[in-house]
């Protein structure tokens, strides 16, 4: 298994898999809410013009979410 | 509850994600047979219509609740509250869970939560257009097996599948005749034994019986659900303080072992139940990854770092345009209909208290609340197609970072904009626009900073300050003003966000749809409930306060003396052209003699008005930022709609009647006015940008807010221009 990094260090366009979603409270519920869960496959697809927030393509749809937020998520290297 | 849910018809509520279709289905299946109602102690808008089922004659009438979009059902958000109250509280007999099945994995996480109630549940799966157009496919008989819910393929735009999937949901209701069948899902080792005994103590305390299975009750223990946790500890003190060990016991337990909370091992054995579902159920196609998507080809250039804002400027710039320069017409129909309503009113009726209470206070009410209708019409128009599209997400997306200092949203710049972020705009609208903001305490602060803008009202009284101490910069000014406005406005929300309306920020993870076209359809039912929603509410109240203030601005009006003595000098002059006239010769210098008396009667009655001696009294606090009675009366009367500034100012200067769009004379005599200082006309300008509200807007916060928002911003903005108005002046008189 590769190591592990936050999703704010991911690049645009690596395929990542989410390792861990360690937010607490309203922010991990509505995150989980959303299908971010470890073992899914996920990318980094763009970055709004001021780097922030990040656009993520899961297998069936796109997300946006802040650094802050992406910060409390990790990933592994995929591959590919 | 409303009563408009009859006791013997048959209840079906419309359940699903954000951007699911779920409007556009309401749509179809209930024509336009709907109403809006609000759900008591929620500000959420839930919308409710009829429908027919089993078409072939002696068909039975159902009503159709639209739930507010979730995601889930953890009552987190005012929308989740009022989804879960709803299928507690009112135990529809049958709900159709709306699901993009394009996504169908994440939507079925909501599906489940909805089972696990044992709410009857019939999966509508939507937008199987778009599942065919990405090659996958859905085996939808086998994902009726599996979840044991009738599943119908729909696609709400075209209204296909709707009949199919209204006969399902009836058939399923009259088959379980009210029964919930809760769903078990297994939570691991660690969970399982814990709800167990919960479901033990559930029942034997009978914690909310008969309205949620009992196991539910010790997951939402579990989950940390403290309005559940409330209303148990309400019944059954003793058991709850049980629950409340024990599922502290657990939580324990999963940190040392699993370094999860339960909310987290849930959500993940749910998913896990969920993906074994989707694994079986839907088929991708083997090369789907290699294709780029058209939404996400569009993306790249519509998002991109510098092309996207480039596109979003521009698209803003259009909808300002297209709201303003397309609206300015009828706009100016509706407003000349009242005004020469007002006039042949005066015209048909007797002079008196009574013609001027019709003309000024009912009539020109009624239709400064009515002349906003077009602005307000096209404006919903474009941005419900802004928002249907999908772009008013990327919106958000791009702008956030920015806003996001401040404490807003990316969102807000939409009604900050239509508010008069281009100078032109009105806050009616622009208040109204925060409903596109989903984060409470965000649209809570955006709103109460969005009448800072620069109106179309305010914009004459800039203009004439300007023309009056700044003569050949008007432009200047208005683009200074403008800049101030966005400042304050920005300043002031960060200064909110760190006091009244504190807190974390609400969490911005969000969906970015897939660009999608509106349906023209869905289009003018958003833009005709919203524009009626505006008449009908506004239209009442903005009403009585448009007569309170006509009263407040004509009694008690002059001491009978004076009037008598006025009339008698009129009589006299009047008496001197007719001589005149008689004798021919030139009679213009009497005739403006009696305008200037008219004038100066009209003057001294306003000055006698209650608004008038309120004017007088607030010259003691108002002379430190450098106002005279005059100006105070005119930001008074400002208070019903800021064109009532400049023609206030008028009489107040014995103008009589002026012209809001010809403010000449008054710029004059304003300079000439060595009462009025420069350094007060740059403190009027920032009074006007940052004061109270006109009442129309007032009264659009209360309806998006509460009347204590509204009451708050009323005396918050007003004493914030107060001060700001003080500095500026006692500052500018040092150097001016």
């Amino acid at each position: 298994m590769n190591q592990c990094i936050t999703l704010r260090q991911a690049q645009v366009n690596q395929k990542l898999r989410i390792c861990s979603v360690n937010a607490p409270g309203e922010l991990g519920r509505r995150i989980r809410d959303m299908g971010l869960m470890p073992g899914v496959e996920v990318m980094v697809v763009g970055k709004a013009p001021l780097r922030d927030p990040v656009a993520l393509r899961l297998r069936d749809f796109t997300l946006a979410l802040r650094n802050s937020e992406a910060d409390h998520i990790t990933v592994e290297l995929l591959a590919g | 509850m409303e009563t408009l849910i009859q006791e013997n018809s048959m209840t079906i509520g419309l359940a699903g994600n954000p951007n699911c279709g779920k409007t556009t289905l309401f749509n179809a299946l209930t024509g336009s047979h709907q109403h809006v109602g609000n759900w008591p102690g929620v500000t959420v808008v839930t919308k409710m219509g009829h429908a027919m089922v089993g078409s072939e004659g002696g068909g039975t009438e159902v009503d159709i609740i639209d739930l507010p979009g979730t995601y889930s059902l953890t009552a987190y958000s005012e929308e989740e509250k009022a989804a879960r109250n709803f299928l507690i509280e009112t135990r529809p007999a049958v709900v159709i869970d709306v699901m993009n099945a394009d996504a169908l994995e994440r939507n079925l996480y909501l599906a489940v939560q909805i089972l696990e109630l044992g709410v009857p549940l019939v999966l509508a799966l939507n937008m199987m257009d778009e599942v065919r157009r990405h090659g996958k496919d859905i085996d939808t008989r086998l994902l009726t097996e599996l979840t044991g819910c009738p599943a119908i393929e729909t696609v709400a735009r075209t209204g296909k599948g709707k009949l199919c999937l209204l006969d399902a949901a009836f058939l399923l209701a009259r088959e379980r005749a009210g029964r919930w069948e809760p769903l078990r899902i297994s939570y691991g080792p660690d969970l399982d034994p814990v709800l167990d005994e919960m479901e033990g103590i559930v029942e034997q305390a009978g914690l909310m019986a008969g309205q949620v299975p009992p196991r539910w009750v010790g997951i939402k223990f579990l989950e940390g659900d403290e309005s559940i946790i409330r209303r148990c500890r309400e019944t059954g003190p003793e058991a709850t303080g049980r629950l409340e060990a024990l599922s502290a016991k657990a939580a324990a337990h999963l940190k040392k072992t699993l370094r999860a909370g339960p909310d987290a091992i849930i959500a993940d054995y749910r998913y896990g139940y969920i993906t074994s579902i989707a694994r079986k159920v839907v088929r991708y196609p083997e090369v789907a990854d290699e294709r780029i998507r058209l939404s996400d080809r569009m993306d790249q250039v519509l998002t991109h770092q510098l092309a996207g804002p480039l596109i979003m400027a521009l698209v803003i710039y259009v909808l300002y345009i297209l709201t303003f320069k397309a609206g300015k017409v009828p706009m100016e129909l509706v407003q000349g209909a009242f005004a020469w309503l007002g006039q042949a009113t005066e015209a048909a009726m007797p002079a008196g208290l009574l013609r001027s209470l019709v003309a000024s206070g009912v009539i020109a009410g009624v239709g400064g609340v009515l002349g906003f209708v077009p602005l307000i019409m096209i404006m919903f128009f474009l941005i419900s197609a802004l928002e249907d599209t999908g772009y008013v997400a990327r919106m958000a997306y791009m702008l956030d970072r920015v806003f996001r200092i401040f404490g807003l949203h990316g969102t807000s710049v939409l009604p900050f904009i239509v508010a008069g972020g281009i100078a032109g705009g009105c806050a009616v609208p622009g208040v109204m626009a925060t409903r596109a903001l989903r984060s409470p305490k965000e649209k809570l602060a955006t709103l109460l900073v969005t009448p800072f803008m620069t109106c179309g009202a305010k914009v004459p009284v800039f203009l004439m300050l300007a023309a009056a101490f700044f003569p050949g910069s008007e432009a200047g000014v208005m683009f200074l003003v403008t800049l101030t406005a966005w400042v304050s406005a920005l300043l002031v929300a960060k200064l909110l966000r760190s006091t009244v309306v504190r807190g974390e920020s609400t969490p911005f993870v969000m969906e970015l749809p897939p660009y999608r076209t509106p349906t023209l359809r869905g289009l003018c039912i958003h833009t005709w409930e919203r524009s009626w929603d505006y008449m009908r509410k506004a239209g009442t109240t903005i009403l009585a306060i448009s007569v309170l203030l006509w009263a407040a601005m004509t009694f008690p009006g002059l001491p009978e003396q004076r009037a008598r003595d006025f009339d008698a000098r009129a009589a006299a002059v009047a008496g001197q052209i007719e001589a005149a006239r008689a004798q021919g010769r030139d009679a213009a210098g009497l005739e403006d003699g009696l305008k200037r008396l008219g004038a100066r009667r009209s003057e001294e009655g306003l000055r006698a008005s209650a608004a008038g001696r309120a004017g007088v009294a607030l010259e003691s606090v108002s002379h430190l930022a450098g106002f005279n009675w005059r100006v105070n009366i005119a930001l008074v009367g400002g208070l019903a709609a800021k064109e009532v500034i400049v023609s206030t100012l008028g009489t107040a200067y014995s103008l009589g009647e002026v012209d809001t769009k010809d403010p000449e004379p008054l710029s004059r005599l304003l300079a000439a006015d060595a009462t009025f200082p420069k350094a007060a006309a740059l403190a009027l300008i920032i009074f006007v940008i940052l004061y109270a509200p006109c009442s129309v807007t007032i009264v659009t916060m209360a309806r998006e807010s509460s009347w204590k928002w509204a009451a708050f911003a009323l005396v918050f903005n007003t004493s914030l221009a107060y001060v700001a108005a003080v500095a500026v002046f006692q500052t500018a008189r040092l150097f001016l």
